[in-house]
């Protein structure tokens, strides 16, 4: 493949913009069908909503822990969107709203981050690997079962999330590579928030945009506006395709910021200016969108009331279902570990038993 | 005598030891502006500069791998990991590298640098956030390995690790960042490092713990003293250099000994203090010397820790292990049997 064909485009790629107005679609993309927008529109309602009840549950003592994708969720939506059920998807700790519009159950999804064990869902019917923490790590597991589906001869594709900061781990790298010399049918998206916790985009990376860490192992790369649903979604179709149809790996970066801080426990004042958030809600993905479809005649404001509706029951069902303690039953500690508990395991477990009895 | 937490205890030692030493620069994730997530490298960044302590690039085997050659520049590189399980991508670095140079190269060059791993659980962290790794680093020759348990030792032996001439991995038990103790005034450089500290005189049984599970030892033996027994709490602060002489001569006094410790307790540190204590001590033990751990599983989520981490009860179980109501034993320490 030539150079030209691998360097993603000098600016993000843009449909709408951040008024809402059309912008000159760029060549080479086409622009998603009215009725996928609309789906879009509506997870993306549901997908804040949810967003900003699981902070609320961190504050009710009902989470742990919950790291917010407020303001990226143009990227969260699109990511699955692009994505059929037989594909699958590695996710990071920063994408439950992307699990949920997936169609996972929401309290399955939020286990991880209540406490109550380190995976609540089904990977393996779901398609979904278990949210990564280690950063970077999914990266070159997404690789792996890529080259699993190719093997199989399955034509899905495999979608991995990571940050900007994530870019910066050697795995994330390697990953890369093999990917290419693979040609696995993988897509790449990395989220670009701005912030690794506090460390700014500047302080992560010289590149003129991530985007260009593609080139060097000879993968497709492109830039798109991550607040731009339309565009992302755009993009991702693209990739996919690549990927589906045997032209092998696609890196996606999407600019797009992170409006909470890192987490609940995080204090985003210490690092970055209140002026600064101010200016990307200007930029927000959820208004634009709207603004856009109205604009279109696609979406009038009976359809929006519907969406809020039916993001305010979903969010209702969440609170309830998260309203008790999970359940915990201390001796699943000892059954997990192996195919079979080893007679240390059993020992263990008979230690802790008569601990509980007394 | 003043009174401080832990976490600030190591701000304080980190900020002495920039002031009174060119060469040391801290970095490693987040240690810049926001001041490390547990605050420990807090209001650094503001006082020396971004060019004595910073933010690196998010990967943990570079921020090893920077130091190694910062080190070998002639710089003394204090370096965070943000958490204990983060630190695996640098275990290449750290195994093949930071522990072997000075060998490799027989003395031509050395490595003095110290890598801060918060570490352990009991805070309610979800998976990733609460390994005990310690023996990852025991096990690995040319490594010192210390964990600090109050605050007063958490500042000097983090002062020692910084002026030790070799790497030394300082292993910092983050649920007791928060927990006050006074600080001495006084120097205490060198009096800590290497050396076991004994907390509790008691006549019964020895208690040696280490870090997160120290204060669980000094629980354990308040309520056994209400009990009428009278436990010896041991802690070791320093994983290596092991003080062999401390622990010992500690058990040749009570016979009876428990290693508590809160890591999995296969193949773990407790392992190896246990075979120690039985080889020197074999003669003055009136009962097999007993490890209390933490069960050999992954980490546990958030809601179910409290059953896998050790406690006092579990280390009273222990201790009612300890035969003390064999005959032949008592006598055996009365020194009436041959
Ligand atoms: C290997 C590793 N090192 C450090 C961390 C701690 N950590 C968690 S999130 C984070 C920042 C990640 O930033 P980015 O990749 O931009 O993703 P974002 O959180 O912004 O979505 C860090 C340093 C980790 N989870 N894994
Ligand atoms: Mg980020």
């Amino acid at each position: 493949m030539s150079v030209d064909v691998l360097l993603p485009s000098p600016v993000p790629v843009r449909f709408v913009a951040e008024d809402g107005t059309a912008v000159p679609p760029p060549t080479g993309y086409r622009v998603p069908e009215g009725e996928r927008l609309l789906e879009g529109f509506r997870r993306m309602v549901v997908g804040r909503r949810f967003d900003r009840q699981a902070t609320a549950l961190t504050k009710q003592g009902r989470l742990a822990v919950y790291p917010s994708s407020r303001g990226q969720e143009a990227c969260q939506i699109a990511g699955v969107l692009a994505l059929r059920d037989d594909d699958w998807l590695f996710p990071t700790y920063r994408d439950s709203v992307a699990l949920v519009a997936r169609g996972l159950d929401p309290v399955e999804v939020l286990t991880l981050l209540r406490g109550g064990w380190h995976c609540g869902y089904d990977p393996a019917a779901t398609r979904v690997a278990p949210q990564c923490t280690p950063l970077a790590t999914q990266t070159i597991h997404a690789v792996g079962m890529a080259d699993a589906l190719r093997r199989k001869g399955e034509d899905g594709v495999v979608m991995a999330f990571i940050g900007d900061g994530g870019t910066s781990e050697g795995d994330f790298h390697e990953a890369l590579n093999y990917a290419a010399v693979l040609r696995a049918p993988v897509v790449f998206f990395v989220q670009n928030n701005k912030y690794a916790i506090s460390v700014p985009l500047a302080k992560q990376s010289a590149a003129p945009a991530l985007a260009y860490k593609g080139i060097g192992y000879g993968i497709r790369s492109e830039q798109v506006d991550g607040n731009d649903l339309v565009a992302v979604l755009a993009v991702l179709d693209a990739a996919v395709e690549h990927a589906r149809t045997g032209g092998g790996p696609f890196l996606v970066e999407a600019h797009t910021y992170r409006m909470d801080p890192h987490t609940n426990a995080d204090d985003a004042s210490r690092y970055r200016e209140k002026q600064e958030v101010e200016r990307w809600e200007a930029a927000d993905p959820l208004a634009r969108l709207e603004t856009y479809l109205r604009e279109r005649g696609l979406l009038d404001a009976d359809a929006v009331g519907a969406a809020h509706e039916a993001a305010e029951k979903f969010a209702a069902r969440v609170r309830e279902d998260m309203n008790a303690d999970p359940e915990a039953d201390p001796f699943e500690l000892f059954e997990h570990v192996f195919a079979e508990a080893t007679p240390q395991l059993r020992e263990q477990r008979a230690l802790l038993a008569s601990e509980l009895e007394d | 005598m003043t009174t401080s937490s832990m976490a600030q205890a190591l701000n304080a030692a980190l900020r002495d030891a920039l002031r009174e030493d060119e060469r040391v620069l801290v970095f490693g994730e987040d240690v810049g502006p926001l001041g490390g997530v547990f605050r420990i490298t807090d209001g650094l960044t503001k006082e020396f500069g971004e060019e004595r302590c910073f933010d690196t690039p998010l990967a943990e085997a570079g921020i090893v791998g920077l130091a190694v050659g910062l080190a070998m520049g002639g710089f003394r590189p204090v370096i965070e990991m943000q958490f204990d399980a983060f630190a695996y991508p640098a275990f290449e670095q750290i195994a093949s590298h930071v522990a072997k140079l000075r060998n490799r190269t027989r003395g031509r060059l050395s490595l003095p640098m110290v890598i801060r791993i918060p570490y352990a659980g009991g805070i309610g962290g979800v998976e990733h956030h609460c390994d005990s790794s310690e023996a990852y680093y025991a096990h690995t020759p040319g490594l010192k390995v210390v964990t600090p348990a109050t605050a007063d030792d958490a500042y000097w032996l983090l002062r020692d690790a910084i002026a030790d001439p070799d790497p030394v991995i300082f292993m910092e038990p983050k649920r007791l960042y928060w927990s006050k103790g006074e600080t001495s005034v006084e120097d205490r450089r060198a009096a800590g490092f290497g050396r076991a500290a004994v907390l509790r005189e008691g006549r019964d049984a020895t208690l040696v713990a280490y870090g997160p599970t120290v204060p669980v030892a000094l629980e354990a033996a308040e309520a056994a003293a209400r009990d009428g027994r009278d436990l010896e709490v041991v802690d070791l602060r320093t994983i290596v250099p092991f003080d062999d002489a401390t622990v010992v001569s500690s058990v040749r006094k009570t016979g009876r000994c428990v290693v508590i410790q809160e890591a999995q307790g296969f193949a773990g540190v407790g392992a190896e203090i246990a075979a120690r204590v039985q080889e020197r001590c074999f003669h003055s033990l009136a009962a097999p010397v007993l490890r209390v751990t933490g069960f050999d599983i992954p980490y546990p989520p958030p809601i179910l820790e409290h059953s896998h981490l050790p406690d006092a009860d579990r280390v009273l179980d222990a201790v009612d292990r300890l035969q003390f109501d064999d005959e032949p034993d008592l006598l055996y320490l009365a020194g009436e049997a041959s």
